[in-house]
Parts: structure tokens; sequence; C-alpha cells
């Protein structure tokens, strides 16, 4: 078995409360957990946490409705049951991911769901005042997610370094996609072109064992998908505040019978479904996403889970979420530090913003969250590459900048390496270079260099007096999708073929240079 | 005699000047480098210029290809330049008349009141990697006394550096003491720093204007042989 595993970034975790103010949040989860409970709408999840002790009330029968009080001990058993690590597959078993929940090793990838498809085209703009000065800058061109855009975005996901992870990240709306046939082409498309580790929702429990025979079939068989799980599923079952959902409750069921990851995930927005102040964002949510790990291991005890942590703030003038608030990320933080008290590996949030095209608001947006929500040490990090508008858009000239500057981010994050030895070689230095003639030190960084250890400008700097950074990205975009790709081998695609019913036929994944 | 004059070359591209250099990975302390290879050369009666011209130039000449496609940087560039600064100065003394294919004398200096030097020692490793014999100054020297050392070593090339605005002022008086020596068409001036520009070298009458070390050394290429 391939023991390896991405590297990630090391880091030193930054922290925003203390211990005083986690144990106080925690002691208002448990409380909130116990009255006034969870307002479950599905039977099975009821029954299940009635056997393990909750204390469970039918409110009205005709609507399926039940309040599900939560004893401490039942949480605690269950947090106690909670795997500490979790390992994460990955077609080529070199790109596996290992989340230990007290390890801050940061991984990034994608997310969400987005609905347009933005593309990027350079064109030529002449100054009315001076005919001779012409600059060039994209213009955007909105497409509908597709089979195909998905296609597009795995390969360059695919090819960006920084990117660890993908989290489908485009809906496919292709008219032939349909509830019955969408999970096997989310997955196929994104398993096609992408060769790290594959994760999304599910949104046809019946095609569930599908999805996984996929899985098996692109890991070599079910032994060794269980030791190299390429897939895993996100459940968002609790509709905030402290609604347990039906039909996504049922999927956590099914999923965590299988024993496959799964993120329990919860996404309150702040002055709606949830406080706005900190402490009430952060007791509700943790009680949203205990619940959810509790209904988990009462399901299959030792189920690997992620604590699924996408906190949000509301604008206050439209309601809609507001990722560029400082309050998103000092809930981040606080979820970040919550899952690290328990054990939990945390899959958290950042690199969203409101700008809806790349540029100055997007990068302040992005790079404030993509820096701190790293440096709390997270141990997966979604949503951070290529969003705009929220989580609407996805646009690939903006997860190359994304790639970039998490690229800065791990390298202002990365731990010293500092230690006797080296302390001892830098005096030794010091005194050559002071003896020599030239009194330069520069010739004695090359060590430091080939490791890797010394920054190298931005990317997609300018010499001249013109910001050039967009047009010098998106050669890089175009240099990237008009690259090689590192498409599933074709027996595999034959047989998913053969055995996987409702895959679109081989024109919708091509992908034209 | 092929294996030691490969291992001086692949030394200089890889920029170690003795033994004490632990190179890319940090693990060649001990080896023998630039230095102790070329006295090694000698012992086994090596042509010292079979030395500079087998080894030593094609390796500088492989670091300036590797640094124009990028894959060498400033300093790996000085490293390495370095290494052939120090092994020129053990060779030029063992070479025949004729046989010292140096490329020119070089006065360098950092004019008066300035005590700038880090442009001005890149440069000078540089041109001594380049093959120029280069008499270094030092800094905040008068321009009496930088034309009395082009005036003593014939030198045909002159190199000046400033880095304050209060100071670049200086440079003119040089190339004007030239004038009234006589000998300002006796010599090629050169002059860098960070206040300095193209309109400034014109404005003061100087022949070559470097935006840095490596800017300087590509244009003095093009007009030296």
């Amino acid at each position: 078995m391939n023991s390896k595993f991405k590297e990630g970034t090391l880091v030193k975790p930054q922290e925003r409360i203390d211990l005083n103010q986690i144990k106080s949040l925690h002691n208002a989860s448990l409380s909130l957990l116990k009255d006034p409970g969870i307002i479950c709408f599905n039977k099975h999840a009821a029954e299940l946490l009635s056997q393990e002790g909750c204390s469970i009330t039918l409110e009205k029968e005709a609507n399926n409705k039940w309040r599900i009080s939560f004893p401490e001990k039942v949480i605690m058993d269950a947090i106690e049951s909670t795997p500490r690590e979790v390992l994460l597959g990955a077609r080529n078993p070199d790109n596996k991911l290992l989340l230990k929940s007290d390890i801050p090793r940061v991984y990034f990838g994608t997310g969400s769901e987005t609905n347009i498809y933005l593309k990027s085209d350079l064109n030529e703009f002449i100054s009315k005042s001076d005919a001779g000065h012409v600059i060039s800058m994209p213009v955007y061109i909105k497409e509908r997610g597709s089979v195909n855009s998905l296609c597009q975005s795995a390969k360059l996901c695919n090819n960006l370094t920084n990117i660890d992870f993908f989290i489908r990240n485009v809906n496919i709306q292709d008219a032939e996609i349909s509830l019955d046939n969408k999970d096997v082409n989310v997955f196929f498309a994104s398993l096609m072109y992408m060769t790290k580790h594959v994760q999304a929702g599910l949104v046809n429990l019946e095609r569930l064992d599908d999805v996984l025979k996929m899985a098996e079939i692109i890991a070599g068989g079910a032994d060794q998908l269980k030791n190299n799980p390429v897939v895993s599923f996100i459940t968002c079952l609790i509709k905030s505040p402290f609604q347990m959902v039906d039909d996504t409750t049922e999927k956590l069921i099914a999923i965590a019978r299988k024993g496959v990851p799964v993120v329990i995930s919860s996404s309150p927005q702040g002055g709606s479904t949830a406080p706005i102040e900190e402490e009430g964002m952060t007791a509700l949510i943790n009680a949203e996403i205990l619940a959810g790990i509790t209904l988990a291991q009462a399901v299959n005890p030792g189920t690997p889970v992620l604590y699924g942590a996408v906190p949000v703030r509301a604008r206050l003038d439209t309601l809609h979420d507001l990722y560029g608030a400082p309050e998103f990320i000092h809930y981040n933080i606080d979820c970040i530090q919550m899952a690290r008290y328990y054990g939990i590996p945390c899959y958290s949030t950042a690199g969203a913003g409101d700008a809806k095209v790349p540029g100055l608001q997007s990068t302040i947006e992005k790079v404030y969250s993509q820096l701190t929500i790293a440096a709390a040490g997270a141990q997966y990090i979604h949503y951070a590459f290529g969003l705009l508008d929220k989580t609407n858009v996805f646009c690939p000239l903006q997860a190359v900048l994304d790639d970039a500057h998490i690229h800065i981010v791990r390298q202002i994050l990365r731990n010293p390496d500092f230690n006797d030895k080296n302390v001892r070689d830098s005096v030794k230095q010091i005194r050559h270079v002071i003896d020599s003639e030239t009194k330069l030190f520069a010739r004695h960084i090359r060590k430091a260099m080939r490791k890797g250890s010394v920054s190298l400008p931005y990317p997609f700097e300018t010499q001249e007096e013109e910001d050039k950074v967009l047009v010098n990205a998106h050669h890089h975009l175009y240099e990237i999708l008009n690259g090689d790709d590192e498409r599933l081998e074709d027996d595999k695609i034959n047989q998913i073929y053969k055995e996987i019913p409702g895959v679109l036929p081989g024109n919708f994944f091509k992908l034209e240079n | 005699m092929a294996d030691i004059l490969e291992k001086i070359k692949k030394n200089v591209i890889e920029g170690r000047v003795d033994y004490e250099d632990e190179g890319f990975d940090g693990d060649m302390e001990g080896q023998p480098g630039v230095l102790e290879l070329v006295e090694k050369a000698l012992e086994e009666n090596i042509p010292p210029s079979d030395i500079l011209n087998i080894a030593i130039s094609p390796g500088m000449n492989e670091v300036g290809r590797l640094y124009e496609s990028g894959e060498y940087l400033i300093p790996d560039m000085l490293a390495s330049a370095e290494c052939v600064s120090e092994a020129t100065k053990i060779l030029e003394p063992l070479l025949l008349e004729g046989e010292n294919k140096s490329r020119g004398k070089f006065v360098i200096a950092t004019v008066e009141d300035d005590l700038h030097d880090i442009g001005k020692n890149i440069v000078t490793t540089l041109l001594r990697g380049s093959g120029f014999d280069v008499h270094d100054l030092g800094t905040g020297i008068k321009a009496d006394k930088i034309v009395d050392a082009i005036e003593k070593s014939q030198a045909k090339y002159l190199g000046l550096s400033a880095l304050l605005t209060t100071t670049m002022g200086h440079m003119e008086e040089v190339i004007d003491l030239l004038k009234d020596k006589g000998i300002r068409d006796q010599v090629i001036v050169c002059i860098g720093g960070a206040p300095i520009s193209e309109d400034f070298a014109q404005k003061i009458g100087a022949d070559l204007y470097g935006e840095d070390a490596f800017d300087a050394i590509n244009k003095l290429g093009n007009i030296t042989p």
C-alpha cells in the first residue's frame, strides 16, 4: 500500500478564543442540544438516536416531525468514537490526504456547486484621449455550468499545484442531466481529469451504490477503495436553525453505513438563520455539527467524519451571504478551534468573496480569509479557488490567481526551519562573508533557493508601469488548458460505461484545446 | 586530463569555490572545489591555458546560458563568477605572454562621499568572471584619485557607482577631469546606481548606463572584444 500522502502546509495555529471560551461555547451547544433540542424530520434518525439514549418527542405525526433532546453523555460518547484521523484517497495515490485532528497540516481545495462558469477573453482597449495608448484586459463571458465545463475545471484544478483536493465546483445543467443521472455524471466528469481526491454531495440516494462502484473501478477494486477512498461525500443535514431535514439525513445514514468518509456540514447565516454575534453563531453551528456527528456514529461507530463548518454572515441590505466580512473569518476560526478541542479533523471555509470579477476586491476578500483560516490550522479548507459573487460563479482565471496567492500564503505560514545546527551554520557563514572581499551573502543562499525555502516574486508581475496581472494570469490559464491532461485510462472508462448506468456519451466529456 | 578539467568545469557551473562549499544540496562539503582542482591540475602539468580555455571559460559560458534561460538566478551567477575570479588569480601569473586573454583593464569605484558598494561589488565579481582585469578602488573615492588610477593602469574601462542623488554629480566631475587630462577618448566610462538613468548618462557624457549589474555586463559585451 502506498503510504505517501500530500505534504500540505504545517502551520503553528493562531488562536482567537482561549480554552475557557471554548468550554463556554461547548457547554452552550450541549445546553441547546438538550433544550430546545433538534427538530428532526427523518424517522430513521429519530429511532437511531432514541436507541443511543436521546429523548424523542413526536411533534406532529402527520408531518413526521420529532423533537430530539441530546443528553451530554450521548454527544461525548459519539465524539469519543469519532476517528481522530481521516484518510482521503486519490486516483494518483501520491495525492492522498491524511487529516489528523492534532496535526495542523493544512490542505486547500475547491467548492461550491456554482451555476455560472465565467470564462475570460482578452480584448484590447484604446484610450479616447491617446489613440496610441492601448491596454489589454479580460472581458468575461457567462456560461451555464455543464458537464464539459466541469471537465475543464477538473483539468485546470488538477494542474494547479496548490489545489490538494477537488470538490465538484460546477453545477452541471445540460438538458440531458436529470435527478437520476446527475451523480454519476458529476463524479465521472470530475474523476476523468482529476487525480486528486474528489468530493461532492449526493443528489439521489439511489445512485450511491453506482458512485461507489465507479470509485471501486478507479481504485482497482473494493479492498483497494477501502485503503484509498478516492471519493467522499458532503452532507448538510441541518437546515439552520436546528432542523434535521429528511432527505439529506437519509443520505448521511446510508453513507455512514458504507463507512465512506463524509463531511458533516452546517451553513448557518449570521443575522438570519443564526445569531450575528460570534458566540451565538459558534454555539449554534457547533451544536448542529455535533448533532450530525452523533447521528453518524449512531449509524456506524467509527465512521470517518469531517467537522464541516461553513458559517457565513448576512449582508443587512439584502440578507444575501456576505463572505468578505471579517465576521466570516471570526466564525470560521472559532469553529476550527472547536473541532480541534473535540479531536475531529476540520473542514473549513476560506477564499469566497463578494466580488463579481477578478480584481482588487476579489483579491482582498479572498486572501484575507485564505491567510487567516489557514493560520488557524484547519486541515481541509474548501471554497479556496475560483469562486466569485459569493458561491454563484466559478471563474478559471480567478482560480489561477487564487493558486498563486495560496502559494504565497503557504510560504508565509510555513514553520521556521530552526535548529542549533542551522544557527551555527549561519554564524559560520556570517564570519566567512565579513572576512571576504565582496561582503556579499548572495552566493551562500543557493542551498536555501534549491530547498524551496526562498520565495519567488509574484508570478504575474509586470515590469512596465501598467497592471498586467490579469493578462499574465490569463496567458498562464490558457497554457494549462491547452496543455496535456491526465485523463482516466481507457480500460477504466470502458468498464465504467459497461457497469454504471446513466453516464452520458463520451462527447460530453471531451475537452477541446 | 579530461577528467579533472571536466570536474573543474562542473564545479564552476555549480559555483563551488573550494572544499568548504556545500553545493546545491548541502552535502558536498569536503569535496574538492575549483581552487583545489585547479591546483591539482597544475600539479599534473596541465597547461594553465588549457585549464582556462577548456574548463573555466566553457563553464562560465554554460552559467551564462543557464542564467539567460531563467534556470540560474543572481546568486548562482555570483557563485560561479567568484570561482572564475579566484581561479584566474592563480592562473594569470602562469600564463605565457599572449596567452593571457584578459578582456582588458577595468577601474571601478564608488564616487566621493558615497559609501554604498553592493552593486559595485556585484559588477566587480561578474567582470572578473567575464575575464576583465579589475582594479577596485573602493568607496568614497575623489575624482582625482580615480583619474590617477586610470592614468597609472592605462585601463581602457572605468566604472562609476553612486547610490545617492547628492553624490551622483561627482560622476560628471570625473568625466570632466578625464577631458582636462586629455584622456577622455581613451576610456569607456560606464555608470550605474539607483538614482542614475539613461538621460543622466547622456547629460554628463558617459558612454554606457547599466540599469543593473547584468545590464552593464551585457552592454559591455556588445562593445568589447
